[in-house]
């Protein structure tokens, strides 16, 4: 079983959620996490998805994936070449007595307050799965009221654009007729 | 140039722009406005009794054409009644457009009357679907709709239009140019594997062309013709792609799977290479995944990527379209065989015998009975290989798949991969629409026929003179031989009394065809040519047939296909063949 990041790039029209999510579901693909949010082009859409790949090769989720019309690219960010991060807000039980203490880990994992009270406090913080793990660890001994926390977001290292790369604008002429024979 | 005019009437001149001549529908309130335009459309409206007999026909008319099929149906349960039908054309990559109206938009999501969230629905097996409130978007959704499911590996295409969408002023223009950013089959296939390909035929000494559905999809037969015949590897054709390569040829084997023939299924788990093209290693061709073919290498070939790999590793993966695939393989494999070729002829000689020693067959009724096989038999006999066969699904079904000879391609329907019962009426009156001159035969079985026979009613009425043969043994027969099998014949709920309810001669009177009845073996050729002799009214005849006749060869569902049996209890003797 291996964990893989994948980003894809959809349009962004109604439903689209639901056509990829539907796909994991009925092809039982495992999702690790789905995070879902526009790009710097208003028609396009990014979802980044962890799968975990178990009886399923990633090659037959990425085929499969590829097959829904309104998926535009997939691409595998691997760890090494991507920056990866998560959004963590926790809220825990924090007194004046043990203030201080909270704000050495904050510190340790330049986490910062949001939210505050006299017997809480809410913290948010950024990046990947393993720091957010371990900050989660740290502040377990305050008492962990509640927590959220969105899915991996995924971007590739370097200058280059992966919608640059594979947005291509290639038209199809309709011909005169739906019933041209595409395919000879 | 743009013109004013309703989404509706921009929905129908769409659709003729997209060059349908006919469409399979029945209308309703949310369609309603769609309908008036029909009313002048120069496409042939074929009003339908039920919407699932709508889809179905859409299917049949796409299989026998190679056209998109379009049905059209209201909002709720006219949609949700498209949804067997959709499904079904999903599993069998069949190209069809599915209209549906749709509540209007303000009414969406509030549980209006004759609500059904039809885009939701159906998203699992539809190719693509769209759901229009905007009149405006109506050319452009119809127009890429017959594109997707035209092109690529075909499929169904929902279209869901909102009443409201329908009935605004809209300016129609039907576009020039579509853009899908998401959507490029590949129909090219990759020089390189195609010279891997040609280099594995060249070394095989046990080669099997293993021929699906895609073959027929893409009209590939001249070129599997050429190919096969220069390999002169043994040919097996699955349930999907009977007639793609004739029944006749010296080189074929006849259908792998769970009903196949002996030589077919044992050329595949005996051979070196599989040359599979347009299949999709289902498991009812390959029994037992971990017992297939196990010494095999396999070369791919398919338009859809996402099948390569699926089941069964590809040594050499092709993705491209099959008649532009083979047509590449053809000069490659010459250029291969220039060098060298294996020697094929005691694989040859082997396979052969095998077919020799097991042909398909049956045995007559001890009691003098009319044999179910025998009747499908003479159908086939009588009426030739230029006719259309259309099955439902079940016994009939494979002894149609089994006893009928194919020739050509195009001339056999059935539901394969979805297994619809009630699958025959519907999609053989699509079927003689889009082949008004061909002989159509539905073979169907007495339960199938009892849940789609209203549409004789629509062929009655549209001048579709089909034929009917319900093979009836007054079962659920497929169930019943496994219950036969694997229930110690404990008959549980597969008893359908339809020797006596209903009378099949009077329900097809009563439907506006000649019904007719045929139980003894000696009235069987002069029933079947009266049949054949009626042009003018659709004919049901039932003929009444042996229960207890069983679908044989078979290989149990989750066994090997090393267990074959060719009777009850019986293998073949595997002792006396060199393989």
């Amino acid at each position: 079983m291996s964990t893989h990041t994948l980003s894809v790039l959809v349009e962004n029209s109604p439903g689209v959620l639901a056509r990829v999510a539907g796909l994991f579901s009925r092809r039982a693909y495992n999702i690790d996490s789905l995070a879902v949010g526009p790009t710097e082009n208003p028609d396009i859409s990014r979802m980044t998805i962890v799968i975990n790949v178990e009886s399923h090769s990633l090659e037959q989720v990425i085929r499969q994936l590829d097959k829904l019309v309104n998926v535009i690219h997939i691409a595998e960010l691997k760890l090494a070449e991507s920056v990866q991060a998560e959004l963590l807000l926790v809220k825990i039980s924090a007194t004046s007595k043990n203030r201080f203490d909270v704000d050495a880990v904050l510190e340790t994992y330049g986490a910062s307050i949001v939210d505050e009270g006299a017997d809480y406090m809410t913290i948010e913080a950024t990046g990947d799965a393993a720091k957010i793990s371990d900050l989660l660890n740290a502040l377990e001994r305050f008492g962990i009221r509640e927590l959220a926390q969105s899915g991996l977001v995924a971007i590739e290292r370097g200058s280059g654009s992966l919608a640059d790369r594979t947005l291509s604008t290639q038209s199809i002429p309709t011909a005169d007729s739906g019933q041209a024979d595409y395919q000879n | 140039m743009s013109k004013k005019m309703s989404g509706a009437s921009s929905l129908v001149q769409s659709l003729e722009s997209a060059g349908v001549d006919v469409m399979f529908g029945l209308p309703g309130g949310a369609i309603l406005p769609a309908y008036d335009p029909i009313f002048d459309s120069k496409i042939r409206h074929i009003l339908v009794r039920h919407e699932q007999g709508a889809g179905h026909a859409a299917t049949g008319y796409a299989q026998v054409t190679g056209r998109v099929g379009v049905c059209i149906a209201t909002s709720g349960p006219g949609a949700t009644n498209l949804v067997t039908p959709l499904a079904d054309a999903a599993m069998d990559s069949v190209p069809m457009v599915a209209i549906t109206g749709q509540v209007p938009s303000v009414a969406i999501g509030t549980d209006a009357f004759q609500e059904a969230d039809i885009r939701g629905i159906t998203m699992p097996f539809t190719k693509h679907n769209y759901l229009i409130t905007d009149p405006k978007d109506i050319p452009r959704a119809i127009a890429e709709a017959f594109y997707i499911a035209g092109s690529g590996r075909p499929g169904p295409v929902l279209v869901d239009i909102a009443k409201d969408a329908l009935q605004k002023e809209t300016d129609f223009v039907y576009p020039k140019e579509l853009s899908l950013p998401g959507y490029h089959p590949q129909l090219e296939p990759e020089n390189q594997y195609i010279k891997d390909a040609a280099a594995l035929i060249a070394q095989s000494s046990k080669p099997v062309f293993y021929v699906g559905g895609g073959v027929i999809k893409s009209n590939a037969s001249k070129e599997l013709m050429q190919l096969a015949e220069l390999v002169g590897a043994p040919v097996v054709t699955t349930l999907m792609a009977l007639g793609s390569f004739p029944d006749s040829h010296p080189q074929h084997l006849g259908m792998p799977g769970m009903h196949g023939t002996v030589a077919a299924v044992t050329s595949l788990q005996k051979a070196d290479l599989l040359i599979t093209l347009g299949a999709r290693f289902d498991d009812r061709v390959t029994g037992k995944l971990s017992t297939f073919a196990v010494n095999a290498k396999v070369i791919h070939a398919d338009i859809d990527p996402a099948e390569i790999g699926k089941n069964r590793f590809a040594d050499v993966p092709i993705v491209g379209d099959l008649k532009r695939t083979i047509a590449a393989l053809i000069p490659a494999v010459k250029a291969e065989f220039a060098k060298n070729k294996a020697d094929l002829t005691p694989w040859i000689a082997s396979m052969n015998k095998l077919r020799a020693t097991y042909p398909l067959g049956y045995e007559l009724p001890k009691d003098g009975s009319l044999s179910p096989q025998y009747v499908i038999e003479r159908i086939s006999a009588l009426t030739g290989p230029e006719g259309i066969y259309v099955a439902g699904v079940g016994q009939h079904q494979m002894w149609a798949s089994q006893f009928v000879k194919y020739e050509n391609p195009r001339t056999w329907l059935n539901s394969g991969g979805l297994g619809t019962m009630g699958y025959a009426v519907p999609a053989a009156m699509g079927a003689k629409v889009g082949a008004p001159d061909a002989t159509v035969w539905a073979i169907d079985g007495d339960g199938c026929f009892q849940m789609t026979n209203q549409e004789l009613v629509t062929c009655a009425l549209n001048n579709i003179p089909i034929k009917v043969a319900i093979i009836n043994n007054e079962s659920l027969g497929m169930v019943r031989q496994w219950q036969t099998l694997f229930y110690e014949g404990r008959y549980s709920n597969t008893s359908l009394d339809s020797k006596r309810v209903p009378d099949f001669v009077k329900l097809a009177e009563a439907m506006g065809c000649v019904g007719l009845s045929c139980e003894r073996p000696e009235d069987v050729d002069a029933i079947i040519k009266q049949a054949n002799a009626i042009n003018d009214q659709p004919v049901v005849v039932d003929f009444r047939v042996f229960r207890d006749a069983m679908v044989w060869p078979m290989v149990a569902a989750g066994t090997s296909n090393d267990d074959i049996m060719i009777a009850r209890e019986m293998a073949p003797d595997w002792d006396s063949q060199e393989l």
